[in-house]
């Protein structure tokens, strides 16, 4: 066997397995775009094949409804508020971590970074019930400031560990320059840290964008929900139409796959740091 | 979580002292040992003081947020899960001790909850991470269209846990679902299952689904740690003769060893936290078989108003994860190299 030949048969298996894995992937996808395309009938009785008829009105009928649009507003209402809050807060906090020198600086980075460990789910139920105290119930401040909390471990660990590259001569010139501390973040550490932030608000906006469980519990006014907490009801509602709810949930998927198709640099990115710095 | 005083990076000179407000020495090489600029006194402890009043300043807006919001719910949670109640008017009064705690040791639910959540973490080191694992080190591989591989395989981590669920409660309804119509059109009616609402399959299910929408993310993180890997090594290896499987065993695997590691350490902390999906998907049924903490603890908390319970079983998972990860920190990924790894290690 030539050895041109080996590579043309490994390829063969590697082009394989990559186009089964695939198709585990975007079948149950297509299975959701086409039956969304079919009534309840068709999804019974013609499965595999194009939908015969094409019935567009499921798609139509939700993207005439608030149902629709009124989540979708919310929920790019919070995921932005969320993140310009987050990186504001999370960058002073790492600025002040990176490059000063205090009493209690390790101890109060540690403490943050073990806020890692308490996701939402360990203290959604003592949180409602301080946001209940607070009156934030079905305010949207009640899923955003929390948002920003539980945003800030994660975030203040990689801006840290970003504005630590950042040379101490830039900040030398700066202050020699006249530039106050909040003058040289503002103006010279910020700008010069756009990759970062964008790395970091492109994990909080998917992150703001899919929790469902702090939503779900602050917001009983329906005309708050979220997208999660919407495709959640509508699935409740409508239940027995198959075929309807597969049209909602294609089209509550189209804002991820476009901003993933947008920001999927960032977010690879992303992940990799947050799970390997800090 | 050791606390260190020590300079972040090596090779530059550690700060001065502590006690003092001047800036980090280890950010500005060669600053701290010679006054450079003759400087009068009273400007030098001017900007001592500003530098107080700068971390102050900076730090008081995130410490609010986060003593308020995150710390202050675990402390909440440990008060209240010492009282009965049922969540309503003001601060429990009822004071039981440690009896939710005993009660919870009892509740068949909740052991049940750690028993299927065992089986979930299992199928994810056995199971998926391998896959993910295979996946990386194929998409490693120069073949055309890797990176749309890549972007496919990805691309499920961006859905959401709520919209995945409802997707594949369709794919895996009874008469309509993709899975038992592909099954009938491959002659398999007799294995045709009500795959959710049996209690025999529910939890693979779910395991399916937790897999479907977090592999690429762990197959993203080895992806990562394969490209990180010196090429001199792999092909001083191969020189010395080394077939593929060895140099996976021998010096891939090693290699990789951190991150994988760091992605066990993530769906271990994943299952004990797993709600959204098995929420919508099925409720936590068929009889529980599906049923995870979080949910239990949401079931009592929300549902039945059993608040001071639900706050124990609240508790009950903050340990576990604070246990485990302290455990796994000092015994399992202790000796990864230096900054290599770990969320909480504040060296770096």
């Amino acid at each position: 066997m030539s050895p041109r030949r080996d590579t043309r048969v490994k390829h063969f298996w590697l082009h394989l397995v990559a186009i089964v894995v695939g198709a585990v992937i975007i079948v149950p996808v297509a299975f959701g775009v086409l039956g969304g395309f079919k009534d309840n009938g068709q999804l019974a009785t013609n499965p595999f094949k194009l939908p015969d008829p094409w019935v567009p009105e499921n798609y139509t009928s939700i993207l005439g409804s608030s149902a629709f649009w009124r989540p979708l507003f919310n929920s790019t209402l919070i995921a932005l508020a969320t993140v310009v809050l987050l990186v504001l807060v999370a960058s002073m906090a790492a600025y002040v971590f990176a490059r000063f020198n205090f009493r209690g600086r390790e101890f109060l980075y540690t403490l943050f970074a073990a806020g890692l460990m308490f996701p939402f789910t360990v203290a959604i139920l003592p949180l409602f019930v301080l946001l209940r105290e607070l009156s934030l119930l079905n305010s949207p401040l009640g899923v955003i400031l929390p948002q920003v909390a539980f945003g800030l471990p994660m975030t203040i660990i990689i801006l840290r560990s970003f504005f630590r590259t950042i040379p101490g001569e830039v900040e030398e010139a700066a202050i020699l320059d006249g530039c106050t501390p909040f003058g040289f973040y503002w103006k010279i550490l910020l700008p010069m840290a756009r990759p970062a932030l964008a790395t970091v608000s492109v994990l909080a906006i998917v992150t703001s964008w899919n929790n469902f469980m702090l939503p779900l519990v602050v917001f009983t006014d329906p005309g708050w929900w979220t997208l999660p907490v919407g495709v959640q009801q509508f699935q409740g509602q409508y239940a027995d139409d198959t075929a309807r709810v597969l049209a909602y949930v294609v089209l509550a998927m189209l804002p991820a796959l476009g901003f993933y198709a947008i920001a999927e640099r960032q977010l690879v990115g992303g992940l990799a740091s947050g799970a390997t710095k800090g | 979580m050791k606390t260190t005083t020590q300079g972040p990076e090596g090779h530059l000179p550690a700060p001065t002292s502590h006690r003092t407000g001047t800036r980090d020495g280890a950010a500005r090489p060669g600053y701290a040992p010679e006054p450079r600029r003759p400087r009068v006194d009273g400007s030098l402890r001017r900007r001592r003081r500003l530098d107080k009043l700068t971390v102050a300043l900076f730090l008081a807006p995130a410490m609010a947020l986060f003593l308020v919001l995150v710390v202050g719910p675990i402390v909440l949670a440990m008060y209240t899960s010492l009282f009965k109640w049922n969540g309503f008017g003001g601060l429990p009064e009822d004071f039981v001790g440690l009896d939710n705690f005993r009660r919870l040791l009892e509740d068949e639910v909740f052991i049940g909850d750690l028993r299927r959540g065992l089986i979930l973490v299992l199928l994810s080191v056995f199971v998926q991470l391998p896959v993910a694992l295979g996946l990386a080190l194929l998409l490693n591989q120069p073949m055309r269209g890797r990176a749309f591989y890549r972007l496919v395989f990805f691309a499920p981590y961006v859905l959401s846990e709520v919209i995945t669920a409802v997707l594949f409660t369709m794919v895996f309804s009874p008469n309509q679902g993709l899975v038992n119509q592909l099954m009938s059109a491959i002659g398999l009616e007799g294995q045709q299952q009500e795959w959710l609402a049996n209690p025999s399959t529910v939890l693979y299910a779910l395991f399916f689904v937790v897999s479907w929408k977090y592999f690429g993310l762990h197959m993203i993180l080895y992806l990562a740690g394969r490209q990180s890997i010196p090429k001199e090594l792999t092909e001083a290896a191969v020189t010395d003769g080394a077939g593929s499987w060895q140099v996976f065993r021998h010096v891939t695997l090693p290699l990789l060893g951190p991150t994988i590691r760091i992605s066990i350490f993530l769906s271990i902390i994943g299952a004990i936290q797993l709600f959204d999906m098995v929420w919508v998907l099925t409720g936590g049924g068929p009889i529980h078989a599906s049923e995870t903490m979080a949910v239990t603890m949401f079931q009592y908390g929300f549902r039945r108003s059993e608040v001071g319970y639900a706050s124990a079983i609240s508790v009950a998972m903050f340990l576990i994860s604070l246990v485990f990860a302290l455990l796994y920190q000092r015994f399992v990924m202790r000796r990864d190299i230096e900054g290599a790894i770990t969320t909480m290690r504040e060296k770096r």
